[in-house]
């Protein structure tokens, strides 16, 4: 026999209980605002903007149009301008730039051809068509690969009055890294960073509250042990669990998905050490917020979401407007997602990817003295 | 570092020890003075302020106003000094409970540095004396309530502590291991460990060198058990009846009467104690009721006794308004 009014009792003790957990009752709203517009704002899949480095070894007038012309397509942000091919490949394996614009020296020469070809004579008239300039492009992620390959035909700079026709080729497009442009050589490495995000985060933030909650931390306050002694042991057995998951990830898809290993297994294992430093600070911090274990469950997946969403595993970084970019450069996973891509797909070193260590090392580290200030040996 | 022996410095001094939460005060300008290598005794029902003057007194809490010395230093400042000099056994077990006997010891051992050789006989020794060799190996969650507690012991005892603390450590324990457990802790104190222990026993509370009883934070009252319950503020009688509600209700209403209590039979009352003869207006108005309606109620023996230690707990408790000076002579 089923009596409604048990049901109802029921329920409505689970809401008052519920109002009573602000943290939960906050997060009932908070997630879904959070998704929305996280989702609304990374979901965008134009990439535009693609942190871009030129070598105009021509500079002449019209290979600055040709220039001026590719990044008025908002396709490509010019951050960098070189003298040498060689200086682009260095910038394109440290993951300064995506794209690497080059314009031969022999630029107009190139276009004087071009025009003498001009207007074919007939069909059948099939002569190959030389591309004007390069264009190097990272093909590690397959959409900032399509987004460049949308420039190829642009058409080139005219003499003034005439009007510029469009052509199949003005650019030779160059893939570096992923030249068969698979999918799994992109998701792996960043796999890394999601799975290492969530167990970290997660095992760290629960294991200090499971301690408050079973009352264990009433124990150890009242022992001589200091915050930064417990935090830093709390730590330490999930490091060495945190490589283990790194190394399952990156043997696993090289053996089934074939994920080249271009860098070097210590830099890998560097820049990993420092992104679970990071992660593990941050699981801290939960730790010192949260209650129950709930709650620290909770707060995890709050933290985890944006990382997965603007970090630049799931969407392009490069298609994400600037106010989500903000957030996202504070996240740990977008800078490690920089670092493990950049060892392990384009065979940068340590040095080579360091602009993205340090922001982890010193989020490890604000993270860090954050919860251990935070926990006070105190129960006021 | 004691000064002399003769006049040892005492292990604990407060002065106006106060410490609110919000709006309420839940200790109350407190004066504590603790000898050392004695058993001391904070008595009071739940709410008192008992647990919040312990953590006041090993520097969990921050006092809102007063001082306190605990071994010589201020608290909370030294607190952190202090440490290794105490043992602090909480109300809710706390130790592991997916650990065994042995590793919560060894964890413990380790995190007060105790040196590395005497740590294995230090805690042979210490599962020896409180029964819990053959529980070495037992995960400390299947533990039953007593051995629980003897290994709680055992883990606040583990450094030597000068100073213990223990906070209701008798409430998940049966009687004959209550007893056990204050032999215990009479031989510590022998040992010339200061022990401070707060219940709401009253048995416990009679076995305390000396006592302090706590109610909604302040000190009502404070001295050796034995002196407390000889100079209670009020005349105790007792009456054995056969109708004690029926009893009760004629007691209730004779002038004088502070309290009145139901022991099976028995009926106890306390009066205050400049009203005169108590025990005959008793009787007296037992008598006349019982011509009035029933005989059976001439069998009642009526007769003065000495105060028990809940006499003086219920006159010390008894409402009072919070600006009474608690220190009225007789």
């Amino acid at each position: 026999m089923i009596h409604p009014a048990r049901i109802l009792a029921i329920a409505r003790k689970e809401v008052r209980q519920l109002r009573r957990d602000r943290l939960t009752f906050g997060m009932v709203v908070g997630i879904p605002i959070l998704q929305l517009l996280l989702f609304g704002y990374a979901i965008n899949q134009d990439v535009r903007q693609l942190a871009t480095g030129v070598a105009d070894l021509a500079q002449t007038e019209r290979s600055r149009q040709l220039v001026a012309a590719a990044e008025a397509s908002q396709v490509l942000d010019i951050v960098e301008r070189v003298q040498t091919v060689q200086q682009l490949e260095d910038l394109l394996r440290q993951g300064r730039i995506v794209v690497g614009l080059v314009v031969p020296g022999d630029f107009e020469r190139r276009l004087e051809r071009e025009r003498q070809r001009k207007s074919p004579r007939g069909p059948g008239d099939e002569q190959p068509v030389e591309a004007l300039a390069q264009i190097l492009v990272d093909a590690s992620d397959p959409a900032s690969y399509s987004a460049a390959a949308g420039l190829r035909s642009l058409p080139p700079p005219a003499r003034s009055g005439t009007s510029a026709t469009p052509r199949a080729a003005t650019f030779e497009l160059r893939p570096y890294f992923n030249p068969e442009r698979r999918t799994a050589v992109q998701i792996v490495p960043g796999l890394v960073g999601v799975i290492l995000t969530m167990t970290m985060v997660l095992f760290t933030s629960v294991a200090i509250v499971r301690e408050r909650e079973r009352g264990n931390l009433e124990l150890l306050i009242t022992t001589p042990l200091s915050p930064i002694e417990l935090m830093v042991g709390k730590i330490l057995p999930y490091i060495l669990i945190g490589c283990v998951q790194m190394v399952l990830v990156l043997g696993v898809g090289r053996l089934l998905f074939d994920v080249p290993l271009r860098g070097l297994p210590q830099d890998v294992l560097a820049g990993s050490l420092v992104f679970i430093f990071a992660s593990l600070a941050l699981g801290l911090v939960i730790s010192t917020i949260a209650q129950t274990q709930f709650q620290a469950f909770q707060l995890t997946f709050f933290t985890f979401l944006p990382q997965i969403l603007l970090s630049g595993f799931m969407f392009p970084f490069d298609a994400m407007p600037e106010p989500a970019q903000w957030i996202a450069e504070i996240l740990p996973l977008t800078h490690f997602l920089r670092v493990i891509r950049g060892i392990v797909l384009r065979g940068a070193s340590i040095p080579d990817v360091s602009r993205d260590l340090w922001p982890l090392l010193l989020f490890g580290l604000i993270a860090m003295s954050f919860a251990a200030l935070r926990f006070r040996k105190r129960l006021d | 570092m004691d000064i002399s022996a003769d006049h040892p410095s005492p292990a604990v001094v407060a002065h106006g020890l106060t410490r609110s939460f919000g709006s309420l005060v839940a200790v109350d300008r407190l004066d504590l003075r603790i000898e050392k290598a004695s058993v001391y005794g904070f008595l009071g029902p739940n709410g008192s302020g008992k647990t919040t003057a312990i953590r006041l007194l090993c520097g969990l809490l921050a006092p809102s106003s007063g001082q306190v010395e605990v071994l010589g230093l201020p608290m909370p400042s030294g607190a952190e000094k202090l440490r290794t000099r105490i043992g602090y056994m909480t109300q809710r077990f706390s130790l592991f409970e997916d650990l065994d006997v042995r590793e919560n010891l060894d964890f413990l051992a380790e995190i007060y540095s105790l040196p590395r050789r005497e740590r294995r006989p230090r805690i042979d020794q210490l599962l020896e004396r409180y029964r819990l060799t053959d529980r070495a190996r037992q995960r400390a969650g299947t533990l039953s309530g007593g051995q629980k507690q003897r290994l709680a012991l055992a883990a606040a005892v583990l450094h030597r502590p000068e100073l213990l603390f223990l906070d209701e450590p008798t409430s998940a324990v049966d009687p004959e291991n209550r007893r056990d457990f204050w032999e215990a802790l009479f031989d510590l104190a022998d040992g010339g460990t200061t022990i401070l222990v707060s219940t709401h026993y009253m048995d416990e509370a009679e076995r305390c060198h000396r006592l302090a009883i706590l109610e909604r934070g302040r000190l009502v009252a404070e001295g050796r058990p034995r002196d407390l319950m000889r100079n209670i503020e009020a005349q105790v009688v007792e009456i054995d009846t056969p109708h004690p509600r029926r009893s009760r209700e004629r007691i209730s209403s004779l002038e004088g009467l502070l309290s009145i209590a139901q022991l099976g039979n028995r009926l106890r009352a306390l009066f205050s104690p400049d009203s005169p003869e108590p025990a005959r207006r008793v009787e007296k108005a037992l008598e006349h009721a019982a011509t009035s309606d029933d005989a059976s109620e001439r069998s009642s023996e009526v007769r003065l006794v000495e105060a028990s230690l809940e006499d003086v707990f219920v006159v010390a408790t008894r409402h009072r308004p919070r600006t009474a000076s608690s220190g009225s002579s007789r």
